[in-house]
């Protein structure tokens, strides 16, 4: 059973839908508790930064993840959901999970061909090997919607990057924690198979 | 092309009335040619990067026919997908959303409320609304000095805006993306207009999809490169099997255009 962290991300359903299609069970909830007795938890999202730490705040979920991350629950971030675990975040320069030391920083591009957000299909290569990671080929593409990204101040932490206007970080880890900038319940088959595999993750890398 | 190119992305586009599929040719005269949950998943399969419904269904009160198509493909179709037709608030734009379409598509309702635009991008974020804008060839003049007029109904009225300008305040306003439809060139599948793409994608920095005309892939080709687009929209050429989406992909890459290739995966 995996538990989906609901703090009014958009894209909470979509990934609830994934998980479905894949034969993995999941549930919904707001509910702290919860996630601090989760098995396993997808911290999802769409939006601005900002608002996302204001709700996970109200609702308590911060400590429950820290929590949840300190019991060695295996947990797995989202976009928003790989942003906000780190100290800090450019959007809104507001503070955030510090669940992985560095920040969240936008994409500063000098190419006037590039815009912002980078929204579309773009090659992730992986850097360091990762369970979650484990069926990903050279060339493979998977989708992206943002205009920030996580930016793990030990370069140790970044798993994979991907190139827009230079190489960024697309995705990091930590023992039991991982996050993807990139949207495996939107990438096709080559995403579904990273939810797949974290439901079988034991949590360590 | 360096590897700091995003993919250009096929879309492909499908007509729902009441449930079912249709494509319409010049606007009128539309023809029933299937399932569109059924449409959807064959294109997802066979490596499709995004794809379009634009519910075109007459009445008000069969909304919730949409909606079911929208929750049925979310279901199945692990791709990005947007809905269009038909929106006019942003209750029925976050409905969309929650029933698993990634983005949806303002038109008409936009050009007689531009604010609708900014109202959406607020509560479902910029990234999720697309400026679908039906443009045809008009005579320059003080007020249309592209000589691309922006028209709503299905094409039968022009509203007195320049298709540029509407595409600039779109873009302030708040929509993410814009697909850009020439109402001349659709259902001809004689090719893109190339120029009035080029106009509008040269004119604003977020993502512009080229819409009507396209018939071969060469089509596609240029309005991705000449035509400066981010993405082609595809429909009759891959509804009536004339192409598969992969045969495009692998047409553009021979051309040096940088696609996403699917590939089989166990999972």
């Amino acid at each position: 059973m995996i538990t989906i962290v609901d703090y009014n991300a958009g894209n909470l359903r979509s990934v609830k839908r994934a998980c479905d299609a894949v034969g993995i069970d999941s549930k919904i909830t707001e509910d702290a508790d919860a996630v601090v007795k989760a098995g396993r938890i997808i911290f999802p999202g769409v939006g601005a930064a900002e608002s996302a730490m204001e709700t996970v705040k109200s609702r308590g979920l911060d400590d429950a993840l820290r929590e949840a991350v300190r019991r060695g629950t295996p947990v797995l971030g989202i976009c928003i959901g790989a942003q906000i675990i780190l100290d800090r975040s450019e959007e809104g320069d507001v503070a955030c999970l510090g669940l992985i030391p560095g920040n969240t920083v936008r994409f500063k591009l000098r190419d006037p061909r590039l815009k912002v957000p980078h929204i579309g299909w773009n090659e992730v290569r992986v850097e360091k090997p990762h369970p979650l990671l484990a069926g990903f080929e050279p060339g493979d593409e998977l989708y992206f919607v943002h205009s920030y990204y996580p930016s793990p101040r030990d370069p140790e932490r970044v798993y994979a990057t991907s190139d827009y206007g230079g190489a960024f970080c697309c995705a990091l880890g930590q023992g039991n924690l991982f996050a993807t900038q990139f949207h495996p319940e939107k990438s096709g088959p080559i995403g579904l198979g990273v939810l797949q595999r974290f439901s079988r993750w034991d949590g360590t890398c | 092309m360096g590897r700091n190119v995003l993919s250009k992305r096929v879309i492909a586009c499908l007509d729902v009335r009441d449930g079912k599929l249709a494509k319409s040719i010049k606007f009128v005269d539309t023809k029933d040619i299937g399932d569109p949950v059924e449409k959807a998943r064959e294109y997802y399969r066979g490596g499709l990067d995004e794809l379009v419904f634009y519910d075109i269904t007459a009445s008000s009160d069969a909304r919730g026919i949409m909606l079911d198509v929208v929750e049925k493909v979310a279901a199945e179709v692990f791709i990005p997908f947007s809905v269009g037709g038909g929106i006019r608030s942003v209750e029925d734009a976050t409905n969309l959303r929650l029933a698993g379409a990634e983005k949806i598509n303002v038109n008409s309702a936009a050009v007689k409320d531009p604010e609708l635009i900014a109202r959406c991008s607020r509560a479902i974020g910029a990234q999720s609304v697309v400026l679908s804008m039906d443009v045809k060839r008009c005579t320059p003049s003080a007020t249309i000095p592209s000589g691309y007029e922006i028209v709503i109904n299905g094409g039968r009225t022009p509203v007195g805006r320049d298709a540029i300008a509407w595409a600039r305040e779109g873009e302030r306003l708040g929509a993410g993306e814009l697909v850009v439809n020439s109402i001349d060139a659709d259902g001809t599948r004689e090719g893109y207009e190339i120029r009035l793409t080029r106009l509008v994608a040269d004119a604003v920095q977020v993502p512009v999809i080229a819409s009507g005309g396209a018939g071969k892939p060469e089509h596609l080709y240029e309005v991705l490169t000449e035509g400066h687009a981010d993405a082609a929209l595809v429909a009759s050429m891959v509804h009536y099997g004339d192409y598969t989406v992969l045969e495009l992909k692998e047409y553009l890459r021979s051309r040096g255009v940088k696609v996403r290739m699917p590939r089989a995966v166990s999972i």
